[in-house]
């Protein structure tokens, strides 16, 4: 379903039918982190992504009022190409993932402590997360925070409207 | 039984179209929204590899997802600072067609 909506994305000649399947498509995607025992990063998807980014996105095609585009003379050679490329890039995944032993291999079971947490809490890795956020990777956390501020700087430059 | 591998080529399936969005798609907008896909392919296979490396004492690799946590905010950050450029642009030329716009073009 999230391949679907993935697809529908780029397919849809409407923005704002892409942009809500592309919502679509990260709620599937954090279905999946789920799935994979990583609660924290599924939670942070459906709140970063499918709240705050695509909140940004609707907010800009509403703003700029983007119609779906007309059907211009479309340049088929560049399509074909891009869509050469694309296809490649999936066959040689498709080739390096088979021939790799290891994902053959079902995933190991987790530790029963790790699945539930020591308080009787359903999971712990929100804990677990936040210790090594502030422990080794105390330093590049602070870069990321200087990043956020110089995006927004940025943003807030960008947006200005020149008054003179 | 779901294997390491179906997680992989759903992240390749999925990076491919991100892929094909910002080589076929005309819109800035659309081009953004595939960039995204493409970041989320890359978190998707980050998850599953550090699921399927579990530690002596059972847990998964953590480093990981402190990964995509950062890589997360780092696509936030960039997704503001692309819009606010498309709207400046789109101020500017009253577009957001990519071949509308080819002042840099050689």
């Amino acid at each position: 379903m999230m391949l679907v909506f993935g697809a529908a994305v780029i397919i849809n000649r409407n923005p704002v039918a892409s942009a809500l399947s592309l919502v679509v498509s990260f709620l599937a995607l954090a279905a999946l982190f789920i799935s994979l025992d990583a609660y924290f990063i599924g939670i942070i998807q459906v709140l970063v992504y499918a709240g705050a980014i695509m909140v940004l996105f609707l907010f800009i095609i509403m703003l700029l009022d983007l119609r779906a585009e007309e059907l211009r003379k479309i340049n088929w050679i560049a399509s074909a190409g891009g869509l050469a490329v694309a296809l490649a890039l999936t066959v040689q995944i498709f080739s390096v993932v088979g021939s790799f032993q290891a994902a053959k291999q079902p995933f190991p079971p987790l530790a029963r402590h790790v699945l539930s947490g020591a308080e009787g809490s359903t999971s712990d890795d929100v804990h677990r997360i936040g210790l090594l956020l502030f422990g080794n990777y105390n330093l590049p956390f602070q870069i990321i925070g200087i990043v956020i501020l110089v995006a927004t700087i940025g943003v807030v430059m960008l947006s200005r409207r020149e008054t003179r | 039984m779901i294997t390491l591998g179906d997680y992989l080529i759903v992240s390749g399936i999925l990076f491919s179209i991100g892929f094909a969005g910002v080589m076929l798609r005309r819109n800035i907008i659309i081009i953004l929204m595939a960039l995204e896909l493409m970041l989320n392919a890359a978190n998707l296979s980050l998850v599953a590899f550090s699921r399927f490396h579990v530690d002596p004492s059972g847990a998964p690799n953590y480093n990981a997802q402190v990964f995509i946590f950062f890589i997360i905010t780092v696509a936030a950050a960039e997704v503001a600072v692309g819009l606010a450029i498309v709207v400046a642009l789109y101020r500017l030329r009253q577009t957001t067609n990519v071949e509308d716009i080819t002042t840099l073009r050689f």
